[in-house]
């Protein structure tokens, strides 16, 4: 048995979620344990199940380096350019 | 449902930095995700937390499985099955919330059948007529939705998100039960004496599923500490009967306690002291289903086997053949 991660659509409009995991032999397998556990209640229209193993992530050990820059960044957001009240509608 | 049998938690040789650090994320309310640093007896303790809740999700399908062949109409059968599978999905959700923390579900499953983890003790009672399966949704996932309402904010992150699953699917659980109740205590003289009965026997375990007085829990404290648990067994059980009694006054069946009185000072229900003796023997494996829950889990199991075997021989089948192509 594999271990699968499980990701819904609640509607269309929205992205998939991750939702929790499951264990199957196969792909397959995968899709219809998602389907039983995940979507009694019509918590969704679309489920993509993943191959655990498959998803590459970034490791909290480089939350700084990855994440903080942006913070010295402050010229990204609109707050940083102030003007006069009487400049309208920007 | 609730962890029953946790033994205090020792911090180990985690250094004292990463402790306080960890303490400082805890205490800011941050959530804390699988791969982040934590304490080992963080992990120890969720780990059995989490797998004992998945047990007692699991074991908890028998007692009501009594009750599908013989539920009254069609309507409650079906009911009654979806109830059931319900709680299947709940210890699946508890078993994948606890594999992130790098326990497999073969082994946390192993140790249920080898009776070595524990479960709740309130499944180790026989439902010894259709009124009893009012009374386990009613009072059994009443009292659970209480611990599982407040362990939504566990500091966890898979716990806290499997907890919000489960508590959106207890409701229904826990009104279907109250519904037989309103049925069964509204019916001929013979119904209500059976709904009487169940309450009867129902109660006092109920009560115990909040795990013993604050005064003799002696893991409490570092689970609160680091927000595994954020509220005291004394507190939440007065909360669930002082819910509970004017819903047995609507059905007019009576609590099996002579001391049981609204308390116009505390605001609360006073109520008798518990006499946990029972428990403790159910807990030793010495309660009335014990043998027969331990017995049906294995039997389920060693009966599945041919089903794994056969979908690992198709994938294996499948692999192959995507190799070949
Ligand atoms: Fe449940
Ligand atoms: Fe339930």
């Amino acid at each position: 048995m594999k271990l699968y991660e499980v990701f819904i659509r609640a509607k269309a409009g929205l992205s998939h979620k991750h939702v929790g995991s499951v264990h199957a032999s196969d792909a397959q397998m995968a899709m219809q344990n998602a389907r039983d556990l995940y979507t009694r209640r019509e918590e969704g229209e679309s489920i993509w199940v993943v191959d655990s193993s498959q998803i590459v992530s970034s490791n909290p050990a480089d939350k700084a380096a990855y994440f903080e820059p942006a913070e010295d960044k402050i010229y990204r957001h609109p707050s940083f350019y102030p003007f006069d009240k009487e400049v309208k509608n920007i | 449902m609730y962890s029953q049998g946790l033994r205090d938690s020792k911090a180990g040789d985690d250094s004292p930095e990463l402790l306080e650090a960890f303490q400082k994320r805890i205490d800011a309310e941050e959530k804390i995700e699988p791969r982040d640093w934590m304490p080992q007896a963080y992990r120890k303790t969720l780990i059995r937390q989490i797998s004992q809740h998945a047990h007692s999700e699991i074991v908890g399908q028998l007692p009501e499985a009594n009750w599908v062949t013989r539920a009254p109409t069609l309507k409650r059968k079906l009911i009654l099955l979806a109830k059931i599978q319900d709680e299947a999905g709940h210890g699946l959700y508890l078993y994948s919330a606890a594999e992130t923390l790098g326990e497999s579900r073969h082994k946390m499953y192993q140790d249920l059948l080898s009776g070595k983890a524990k479960y709740s003790s309130i499944f180790n009672y026989p439902t010894l007529n259709w009124a009893d399966a009012g009374a386990v949704g009613w009072l059994v996932d009443g009292a659970a939705i209480m611990n599982q309402v407040a362990l939504c904010r566990t500091s966890y992150g898979p716990y806290s998100r499997a907890m919000v699953r489960i508590c959106k699917e207890e409701s229904f659980h826990q009104r279907q039960g109250y519904d037989i109740m309103i049925k069964m205590a509204n019916g001929t003289p013979e119904q209500k004496a059976m709904a009487q009965d169940a309450l009867d026997r129902t109660w006092w375990p109920s009560l115990m599923m909040f795990g013993p007085s604050d005064k003799d829990s002696t893991h409490s404290n570092q689970s609160m500490k680091w927000k595994i648990k954020r509220f005291s067994n004394d507190d939440l059980r007065q909360k669930f009967i002082d819910a509970t009694v004017p819903q047995a006054e609507y059905l007019g069946l009576t609590i099996p306690d002579k001391n049981l009185k609204y308390n116009e000072k505390t605001g609360h229900y006073d109520f008798s002291e518990i006499i946990w003796d029972e428990l403790f023997e159910v807990i030793k494996g010495n309660g009335p289903c014990n043998q027969q829950r331990m017995d049906a889990r294995n039997k389920a199991y060693d009966d599945g086997a041919w089903v794994r075997e056969a979908a690992a021989a198709y994938a294996e089948k499948q692999q192959n053949n995507k190799e070949v192509a």
